[in-house]
């Protein structure tokens, strides 16, 4: 940004939420499916009638804790949960059962990669809590409506510490939590779903003091990017504020993605005391050794440690490893085409450039394509073999991500094999440098270029096939020869 | 004589020998009701076409010979904060005044299962707070012995319905003594059971960590009865506990030879009505003619029960009463021109002074600043009441004292100073506290007005409370008297 920031250190701390993809609701039976028509998914408990008491979802507490656990966190061998007072219509009991001195997670962190250096971010703590409903408003503000589906979705909240240096850093932040969170499956984590949900804060200080700036608090950023940009924005407001020898005010501001800008929250800022207390109609929770182990157990390899086996058994480069396991379905992709080709660097170019510029050009998911690890790592050793051209191999694996079928069975019905034999494709070059003399002439003249599209009309004539490197060699064999 | 005088299996074999039917009990306790509820005021609504459908569903039955419920056909009024499905659940309130509960409370599931009649809702101090019925919303309810008194409270509405016989046995429920002190004032059986015995499924929350659902009936064996209907594990109840349920009417073997009795000190002091601290020691003479030993013992730390109880209900009550929003159901204020009014009228407009008085009261004890000061030391106290008992328990089977230092007090006298008010709790409040099970038997009369008589046991100990209770109760007359309406 502005020269004027560079006298700011930006100190950024995020409040993340994950919903935990448990089949029912954290403290009763009702489903946790999204997109059922409202208030389908209720019961006197989630509905908060009057009598109801909650019962502890166990599967939550297990997910909590693996959540935790895969974030390095020191897990609670006695946890409680307390009640949050507030009143609001989304609210059914007017407090929100959550975790406030006793967390089920303390102490853990996250690695991020910032420009080819690690960097640790800490982790305060994790604690389990239940979520709240859905408002919607309607008539132009004057009504407001209230889906209670989403009440009682077991949550977790991942508090970090105030150790992001940059609104970069923020965003790799929340991919590393994104890809931990998938790795464990305790979430599908889709901000757009609001099962990952960002709220950001913010201060700026001069180089060298220690005490924090004035923070401002952010959200409604709803994906990655609009975390990223909104902490650009608001990192250069307040640097503007300081320069001019304002005061940045504390408050709670919202990020508006059209504009890129934040704006104060409407209404009055009013400082909540939420009175904490033990909920009373829940027991503690104890959490032994051998639940701990067993909880342990499940939890399968991680991201960083996927990524350094790449970098020291396949040679990948590390940013290569870094894409590739930021999701295990992709990880779990590339391991599997190595059973069927050794070269890793081949297969990690076709995951990055063919595979996952497809599923962006798409907007598609990895999961929703049909490709599979034998396919990609067998196209390649049809490469190898010489099979196919890597240009006809991008046209095979389309098909591959489109079909799932084999690629040896798309180069046998397509016909896609390529033209090895050195007279058929003689013709062919023959018959090319007769039709374009001034190609010829260039060449001759020193224009190496001009060899790229007598190439090109070979292969023109060929549909594709023809040996690239053959075709090439009997071009200046050809022109040679004349 | 009324039918509800019978013993109950006096009226099971009346049904078993077809002298009677259900429909001639929901019958006697609907004409009993239209004869006395005008004087007395504890039913807030009766259920006459369910009850008599229930009635015939039972005769039904009975003429097939299936085996049946343990409270089989009896006529049972019921608190009106405990949940019962279809049938409106007001908890004495007018914010509650429309609300028709869609679930059934576990105690209520478990009556339908021991097949009982319910007959109607009962009153109550409003949410369960206070000892003299006067807060209820909707109506007073008058002691069947003196209808110028109050029938005690919270479960003033269940007490007196029994004592007036309208009804064979009643449900309370008990935070700091509102079974045992109206059971006490109108001259009837009440018993808190352990904290975690009953389930709260379905009990309108006051305060979470002390509500105890229990039964109030004319006899011990009643008592017994009904506990055994009602009691045992809920997984809908985190803190139901999940223990054994002996069989408690086997208990009742009037033996209380060489029982150790403890009698602290504090429950006889200062503000304990000389004729309630005489029926207490002729009690005492009783059991020592029964070959039991007693002792003055110290509960010390008594005195800081009130303020410590006082400190957690209300801190409970606060958090627990935020849901009465006007938003899901119940009563909202048709002043609300916005979402703040209708969380500010509702419930300024819904709720009564004392359950304002008290969520004002939590909402302090738990304030940012405040919290350390008063919830957390009051659960310290809370600690060394229990230590108080526990102590005591390592030397004494059971500890005996007054229900409450007075007979049942003038409805009026006392409404305008709740300190006073609360302080009546002296006896009661410390078993909530300790969460241990508590018995008021009848054990003498002052002025016309019962005295009750307190029986306290370890933790889950009930068969002793009610057995000790019962060869008190076997040993005198108290609970033979009726009063006259």
């Amino acid at each position: 940004m502005t020269a004027t920031q560079s006298k700011y250190e930006t100190v950024i701390g995020l409040e993340v939420h994950v919903e935990l993809h448990t089949r029912t609701k954290i403290f009763c039976g009702c489903s946790t499916s999204f997109g059922a028509p409202p208030n389908t998914h209720t019961c006197p408990v989630c509905l908060g009638h009057p009598g109801v008491l909650p019962v502890l979802n166990r599967q939550a507490v297990e997910y909590a804790m693996k959540a935790a656990m895969a974030l390095n966190c020191e897990i609670a061998t006695d946890a409680k949960f307390d009640r949050k007072n507030y009143f609001y219509p989304d609210s059914p009991k007017a407090y929100q059962i959550s975790q406030y001195d006793q967390p089920i997670g303390q102490n853990g962190w996250i690695d991020i990669e910032v420009n080819g250096e690690t960097k640790r971010i800490g982790i305060t703590r994790v604690h389990l809590e239940e979520d709240a409903g859905k408002l919607t408003h309607v008539d132009g503000g004057m009504a407001s409506l209230v889906d209670f589906n989403r009440v009682g979705t077991p949550l977790i909240e991942i508090v970090s510490e105030p150790d992001i240096r940059s609104p970069e850093e923020a965003r790799l932040y929340l991919e590393k939590l994104r890809a931990i969170m998938l790795y464990c499956e305790v979430s599908d984590v889709k901000m757009e779903e609001g099962s990952l949900r960002c709220d950001a804060n913010i201060s700026l200080r001069p180089y060298g003091q220690e005490k924090f700036g004035t923070r401002t608090e952010l959200k409604n950023m709803n994906s990655f990017r609009s975390v990223q940009r909104g902490l650009e924005y608001e990192q250069w407001r307040q640097a503007d504020i300081l320069d001019s020898g304002g005061e940045v005010v504390q408050e709670t501001r919202r990020y508006d993605d059209e504009s890129g800008k934040t704006f104060p929250m409407r209404g009055k800022e009013e400082s909540h005391d939420y009175r904490y207390f033990p909920d009373p109609d829940l027991v503690r929770l104890h959490i032994d050794d051998e639940w701990k182990a067993r909880v342990r157990a499940s939890i399968p390899e991680l991201p960083d440690s996927r990524k350094a086996r790449y970098v020291k058994d396949y040679g990948l480069p590390s940013y290569d490893a870094e894409v590739i396991t930021a999701s295990k379905q992709l990880a779990d992709f590339f391991e599997d085409s190595l059973n069927y080709t050794k070269d890793a660097k081949a297969v990690a170019n076709w995951i990055m450039g063919d595979l996952l510029g497809y599923l962006n050009a798409n907007n598609l998911e990895f999961s929703q394509v049909k490709v599979t690890g034998r396919g990609l790592g067998e196209m390649i050793g049809l490469i190898e073999k010489g099979t196919i051209s890597g240009k006809i191999a991008k046209t095979v694996f389309r098909e591959m991500l489109e079909t799932g079928k084999s690629p040896q069975s798309i180069v046998e019905e397509k016909g896609l094999v390529q033209i090895n034999d050195e007279g058929a494709i003689k013709a062919v070059v023959e018959k090319v440098v007769a039709n374009n003399p001034q190609s010829v002439a260039d060449f001759k003249a020193g224009k190496e270029k001009a060899i790229g599209f007598l190439v090109g009309q070979v292969m023109k004539e060929t549909k594709g096939k023809a040996n690239p490197g053959l075709v090439n060699k009997l071009i200046v064999d050809a022109i040679n020869s004349l | 004589m009324s039918l509800f005088d019978l013993k109950l299996q006096d009226i099971h074999n009346r049904l078993t020998n077809k002298e009677l039917s259900v429909s001639d009990l929901v019958d006697a306790s609907l004409a009993r009701i239209q004869a006395v509820d005008d004087k007395v005021g504890a039913f807030l609504r009766v259920d006459e076409e369910g009850a008599r459908a229930a009635a015939r569903r039972l005769d039904d039955k009975l003429a097939s010979g299936e085996e049946r419920g343990l409270l089989f056909g009896l006529p049972a009024g019921i608190k009106d904060n405990i949940v019962t499905e279809g049938l409106i659940t007001t908890c004495a309130s007018k914010l509650l005044a429309n609300y028709v509960p869609i679930y059934d409370a576990t105690v209520m599931k478990k009556l339908k299962a021991a097949e009982s009649v319910t007959i109607g809702k009962l009153n109550m101090d409003e949410f369960a707070m206070g000892g003299s019925n006067e807060n209820s919303a909707f109506q007073l309810t008058r002691n069947p012995w003196n209808t110028e008194h109050v029938p005690g409270g919270s479960s003033g509405g269940s007490a007196a319905a029994v004592a007036a016989g309208e009804v064979y046995f009643a449900l309370g429920s008990d935070t700091g003594g509102s079974i045992r002190q109206p059971a006490a004032y109108c001259g009837v059986v009440g018993l808190k059971p352990t904290y975690g015995l009953v389930s709260r499924y379905g009990l309108v929350a006051f305060a979470s960590s002390l509500d105890q659902i229990g039964p109030l009936t004319k006899n011990v064996e009643d008592a017994a009865y009904v506990l055994q209907s009602i009691a045992g594990y809920d997984r809908f109840d985190s803190t139901s506990a999940n223990v054994d349920i002996p069989d408690y009417v086997s208990a009742l073997t009037g033996d209380v030879k060489g029982l150790k009795i403890g009698v602290p000190k504090e429950y006889m002091g200062e503000g304990i009505d000389p004729a309630v601290k005489e029926a207490v020691l002729n009690a005492l003479k009783t059991f020592e003619s029964l070959g039991a030993t007693w002792e003055e013992i110290s509960m010390p730390h008594t005195e800081y029960a009130i303020a410590a109880y006082y400190i957690i209900a209300s801190s409970e009550a606060s958090s627990n009463l935020a849901r009465f929003d006007g938003i899901r159901y119940g009563v909202r204020s048709p002043n609300a021109g916005n979402l703040l009014e209708v969380f500010e009228k509702s419930r300024s407009e819904g709720f009564g002074p004392e359950v304002k008085r008290r969520i004002m009261l939590g909402t302090y004890a738990l304030s940012s600043g405040y919290y350390d000061a008063y919830y957390l030391k009051a659960q310290k106290v809370r600690t060394l009441v229990k230590q108080d008992f526990d102590r005591a328990f390592e030397q004494y089977d059971v500890i005996i004292g007054p229900t409450a230092p007075t007979p049942a007090f003038r409805i009026g006298s006392k409404i305008h100073d709740p300190l006073t008010m609360y302080l009546n709790d002296i006896c009661t409040i410390p078993v909530n506290l300790a969460g241990v099970p508590a018995i008021s038997v009848p054990c003498g009369q002052a002025d016309g007005l019962p005295i009750g008589l307190q029986i306290i046991g370890k933790a889950f100990d009930e068969s002793t409370v009610l057995r000790v209770a019962h060869a008190f109760e076997q040993s005198t007359e108290y609970h033979k008297l009726r009063p006259s309406l």
